[in-house]
């Protein structure tokens, strides 16, 4: 185990030493401390490593993450693991604005609340939220999966095309183009697997459904006058 | 960009270390606001039957003595003037509008950039380590305070234009953000008789708390009315007398987080900020929601 110590060495010698990582050493496992709300910590990642950071983090930590399982013991600035490719991201607190947004792949994990655009434009990422999300969560979201245990905000899944949504609490209000659709046994199988994939302890069968009504895709004669 | 912060205590008697902590929160903010610094200092009470009064003259080395003696042939000052170079402080005795009508007619070179029972406004060009050594903010003992790093957007970066603003007795704004109807809001506020120094739009949010506080309203609606009033992005931190809150815009755009514990409260556009105070690793810290006010007041 490697123990950083950011009151003492910068964030740029940190995500330096993380890719300069290959494919046969053997520096797997890292802590990092005194984070103190600096930014683009644990960024760019592209080697299967374990870090746990210790701490408030800034914005935009574990970034563009592939591979690599970044844990946060506390809280995170904007813009948690933005465009993350794969592999784990995890936050022991709650997450500001623009959590993983436009996220390809991997799994974001939030154990307490996500503010305002959870998964903004997310293409194939899945987050679960153990608490609540903030307004205009899964905007023009492309796919992927975003669960949120507790409340959502106003405009839910605005402009969404292909992602699915899961929410177990209320909903403040639904975006354009989002509607409500059926909870399938598999989707009850999905939603299951994803809380077990996030150890985030949830009854999946309070879980409903919201996605794309599909009305945005093209264009509608009907709308012509108002152009 | 744009960094603010706010430090808030508590108790009641001032806090020696107030300065030095405003003073590395607005370090923390350097990259946010390269353009200029300022910060709202309330410290002891003027006093009774006084006010304080922040002067600002373009010029480092303004002959603040002789204005003094100027002054007090004209009004009894409580106590000497306090110089921090292009800054100084008054105490007079006397109605503030007569004050400002002397200072006017007199004086024309001079800017009032605060006055009331404890405030006292500092501000100028240049990166926030700079102007807090100028102003000698680390030396400041006080209640609470406001600081704001700025990157103009709206206005010429001048220290005229820089933040906070203070448009009424004890009360002034930092803002991070834009407001797009300020010029028609400020024709009307001026008909309501407030004042304006600058076309900044900032000080037009400042100019329409200290209308609506004049009508009656307290500090949280005011904030309220704001949201139906004011046009574009903000987060605004707002200090008066014996009270601090923070609102920000129902889209919530421009980040804010808040953290308090038993002895403070603070606010900063980014917890690096916060993470300086003593206590910070214990604090209870969240983000504030959009189109929400979050008011303290000490009784």
């Amino acid at each position: 185990m490697i123990e950083i110590d950011l009151a003492q060495s910068s964030v740029r010698e940190l995500n330096q030493r993380l890719h300069r990582i290959g494919p046969g050493d053997n520096e797997h496992h890292w802590h990092v401390v005194n984070p103190n709300g600096a930014h683009a910590i644990a960024v760019g990642l592209t080697a299967p490593v374990h870090i746990e950071i210790r701490g408030h983090v800034g914005y935009y930590c574990a970034g563009m993450n592939a591979v690599a399982t970044v844990v946060v013991d506390g809280h995170a600035g904007t813009g948690l693991a933005e465009n993350i490719m794969s592999g784990l991201v995890r936050v022991r607190g709650n997450a500001a604005q623009s959590a993983a947004a436009s996220g390809r792949g991997g799994l974001v994990v939030i154990e307490g609340d996500a503010s305002a655009r959870c998964g903004i434009s997310m293409k194939g990422v899945t987050i679960v939220v153990g608490g609540s999300v903030g307004h205009m969560s899964a905007f023009m979201g492309q796919s992927g999966a975003l669960v949120i245990c507790g409340d959502a905000g106003h405009d839910l899944g605005d402009s969404i095309y292909e992602a699915d949504i899961f929410v177990g609490g209320k909903i403040a209000s639904l975006g354009a183009d989002c509607v409500e659709k059926e909870m399938t046994p598999a989707d009850f199988d999905r939603v299951a697997a994803l809380l077990g994939c996030a150890q985030i302890a949830a009854d999946a069968e309070r879980f409903r459904h919201y996605g794309s009504a599909r009305r945005l895709y093209n264009f509608r004669i009907d709308h012509a006058a108002e152009y | 960009m744009c960094g603010i912060v706010g430090l808030f205590f508590k108790r009641e008697i001032a806090t020696p270390a107030l300065g030095s902590l405003l003073a590395g929160m607005l370090s923390q903010m350097r990259e946010r606001g390269p353009d200029s610094t300022g910060f709202a200092l309330y410290g002891d009470d003027a006093p009774p039957g006084a006010f304080k009064v922040t002067l600002h003259e373009l010029g480092i080395e303004y002959d603040w003595a002789s204005l003094e003696g100027e002054l007090a042939t004209a009004f009894p000052l409580a106590c000497r003037a306090q110089p921090y170079g292009s800054h100084a402080v008054f105490t007079i005795a006397a109605d503030p509008e007569r004050v400002f009508a002397w200072i006017s007619a007199c004086h024309p070179e001079l800017d009032v950039f605060s006055f009331g029972e404890r405030i006292e406004v500092f501000k100028d060009v240049g990166l926030p380590d700079a102007v807090a050594q100028r102003f000698g903010l680390a030396q400041r003992a006080g209640t609470h305070a406001l600081g704001h790093t700025r990157m103009a957007t709206e206005s010429a970066v001048t220290t005229e234009h820089s933040h906070p603003f203070s448009t009424g007795a004890d009360l002034c704004l930092v803002h991070n953000g834009s407001l797009s109807n300020h010029n028609r809001l400020r024709q009307t506020l001026q008909r309501e008789g407030i004042r304006f120094a600058t076309d900044n739009d900032t000080e037009v949010a400042a100019g329409y708390l200290t209308w609506r506080l004049r009508q009656g309203r307290n500090l949280t609606e005011a904030l309220e009315a704001a949201l139906g009033d004011l046009d574009g992005f903000y987060t605004f931190a707002v200090g008066t007398r014996d009270g601090f809150a923070i609102l920000r815009d129902p889209i919530a755009c421009k980040p804010a987080v808040l953290a308090e514990t038993d002895d403070w409260v603070a606010m900063a556009t980014e917890y690096r900020a916060i993470a300086t105070l003593p206590g910070a690793a214990g604090a209870e810290v969240w983000e504030p929601l959009p189109a929400t006010v979050y008011s303290w007041h000490r009784q």
